[in-house]
């Protein structure tokens, strides 16, 4: 096994794993403390997108872009969650379900009239572009480097706020029990406008991240947000950790078993059929996992709620 | 004395009904409108899919978020078996059933050992599992999907290729089903099924063997839409995996929703409205999916029971 090849895809892999995060973090406290279904957090992730592409357009600055995307999407989550969601909280899960489904629909119609129906361009900055050398032998992007140091500088973060803040500690407190929290009197309605103000902005930057090296297109949400459930499902539903261990997962697991699969089908199969069926296995992989870890441990790996 | 576990059929209501839709493509052919023959046989095999998703997620409170992976399934093995040269619809509708109803069997048995939002999560994780392994299998069109070249042939006598015919069918096999979905919930098995959905526990405690209750319905909805995607993949003479995405397990929900959870015309009520929605507000604007989106969200935030609430309350008012 060439390994180079194992040590770009891990890298690859845990970009990918650490963008997932930045999606399922707010997902996941979203679907924690509020005990909402959001399927509508990867439409915030498409706005950030577009928001991204629109300012780099204009400014010609990636630092300018990726800030507007982060405050206008938090911006636009935080109206949404004063004008609908709020209202949705203490509904079933199937009502939520209809609910941002509908947003959802008109998040992509609204963004196809704003910016129209042709993918955007979103240029990574001309200093980035290139590849660094690491190792003697072993050049990486170094856009993609940056990407994994946001990612984990964001992880970091996200644990202190949770872990050492009194934010967090509500937070925390709101996730593991929400009727005891409201009635020790926190301001839960402002707590949650709050949270969700952050997930939309966390969403934001994943797309705004990884718009250079994606489409930015109506619809680019919905397949990365079936991402993000696997993630927090397996993670423990609530839990930033779990979020966090889910998300490397996916992320290395999706990305080896892309490349590993097919190679090694390769020695057993004609090129191209290992090639259909690799890639195919290995988008299956994750969702094996995740149904492995429901029928074993429900909770997920880290579970957020005590007892 | 009505029960709210009663869901009666009102005979009235369901005869008149389905002598306007008898009637419909006679009308259609006076005014010379036949494409509206097309869209209603359309709407009825989602009818008859959403119904079959009602029955476990309205009656039996699982909310199944995979219910396209046997719909899918059921539009591939007739393409499938039509690539290979079986075109009988006798041959080919059967085996629809029979396989949805083997992923049926195979995915319940493993999901309803979850509850609540696990079992949302480890449906659409199933469902996703069988879309990626159709997407691989280029033989059978991968991502393009799988063209059947021609409809089923179903004999007696009838053409299926005309639309009207295969109007006819639909509607034959829709009214079977839905007198079937009917009968079903008002017997004892449909009155367990609602029992175990208000208090499993309760049920569990009576002597019920609510898993195998529960399993039985699971696999008897997902037979219904492998038939119903059999007949899609008819209608259309494609089988796309678009069939299988989780997107089109969220438009059945949606459709159940919209209808009314646990009312017996929901399914029915719900994919009417939501096709005839899409069909109307796509001949006004390109961005019709903009006012399907407004008046899925004005629902739930003023009908928490989807349309079936403003049935309640006119007859009430009424």
């Amino acid at each position: 096994m060439d390994w180079i090849l194992l040590l770009e895809q891990s890298l690859n892999g845990l970009q990918f794993g650490l963008m997932l995060f930045l999606l399922a973090a707010g997902l996941t406290l979203v679907f924690g403390i509020m005990d909402m279904i959001n399927l509508a957090h990867g439409s915030l992730y498409m706005v950030g997108a577009y928001l991204a592409a629109t300012v780099m357009a204009s400014t010609g600055s990636f630092v300018l872009a990726v800030a507007g995307a982060l405050a206008g999407t938090a911006i636009i989550g935080m109206l949404l969650e004063v004008s609908v969601l709020r209202r949705l909280y203490e509904r079933d899960h199937l009502s939520q379900v209809l609910a941002t489904f509908a947003i959802l629909l008109i998040a992509n119609e609204v963004v196809r009239i704003v910016f129209g129906s042709q993918a955007l361009m979103l240029n990574m900055p001309e200093a980035l572009s290139g590849p660094v050398e690491l190792l003697p032998d072993f050049t990486y992007p170094a856009y993609r480097l940056v990407i994994i140091a946001v990612g984990l500088a964001v992880a970091v973060l996200l644990y202190l706020l949770v872990a050492k803040t009194r934010v967090g500690m509500l937070v925390r407190a709101g996730a593991s029990n929400r009727e005891m929290a409201m009635a020790m009197g926190v301001n839960v309605k402002r707590l949650f406008t709050a949270v969700f103000a952050v997930g939309a902005a966390l969403s934001a930057l994943a797309g705004a991240m990884l718009g250079p090296l994606l489409a930015v297109q109506v619809g680019m949400g919905e397949n990365i947000l079936i991402l993000a459930f696997v993630v927090i499902v397996i993670g423990g539903i609530g839990s930033i950790r779990g979020a966090l261990a889910g998300a490397l997962l996916v992320g290395v697991v999706d990305t080896m078993g892309r490349t590993l699969l097919p190679m090694s089908l390769r020695a057993v199969l004609p090129p191209s059929m290992a090639a259909n069926l690799g890639s195919s296995l290995a988008s299956i992989l994750i969702y094996v996992l995740m149904a492995a870890v429901l029928f074993w441990r429900p909770q997920g790996l880290f579970p957020a709620r005590g007892g | 004395m009505a029960s709210i576990l009663d869901h009666p059929l009102h005979a009235k209501v369901a005869l008149s009904g389905l002598a306007a839709l008898i009637a419909l493509p006679l009308v259609m052919q006076a005014v010379d409108q036949p494409f509206y023959t097309v869209l209603a046989s359309r709407i009825l095999i989602f009818a008859l899919v959403a119904s079959s998703l009602n029955l476990i997620v309205g009656f039996g409170g699982m909310v199944c978020f995979g219910h396209a992976a046997f719909f899918g399934a059921g539009a591939y093995v007739v393409g499938i078996l039509m690539f290979h040269g079986v075109s009988s619809a006798w041959a080919a509708w059967p085996a629809a059933v029979a396989v949805a109803m083997l992923a049926a069997l195979v995915i319940g048995a493993v999901s309803l050992r979850t509850r609540g939002v696990y079992f949302i999560m480890i449906t659409l994780a199933f469902a996703q599992m069988v879309y990626y392994i159709f997407v691989s299998l280029k033989v059978y069109g991968g991502d393009d999907g799988l063209p059947l070249g021609a409809r089923s042939l179903l004999g007696l006598g009838l053409d299926l290729k005309s639309d009207v015919t295969f109007y006819y069918v639909v509607l034959a096999i829709f009214a079977v089903a839905f007198f079937f979905l009917a009968r079903l919930l008002n017997s004892r098995f449909g009155r367990v099924l609602q029992g175990i959905r208000e208090n499993e526990t309760r049920m569990e405690a009576l002597g019920y063997p609510v898993y195998r209750y529960k399993l039985i319905a699971f696999v008897l909805a997902g037979a219904v839409a492998g038939l119903g995607g059999a007949l899609l993949a008819n209608q259309n003479e494609l089988t796309t995996p678009t069939m299988l995405h989780w997107t089109q397990s969220g438009t059945l929900l949606i459709m159940v929703i919209l209808g009314g959870v646990g009312f017996l015309y929901g399914g029915l009520l719900g994919a009417a409205v939501f096709l005839l929605l899409e069909e109307v507000l796509s001949g006004y604007t390109i961005h019709w999916q903009l006012g399907v989106g407004l008046v899925l969200l004005a629902v739930v935030l003023y009908a928490p029971n989807g349309l079936s609430t403003l049935l309640r309350r006119g007859r009430a008012g009424g």
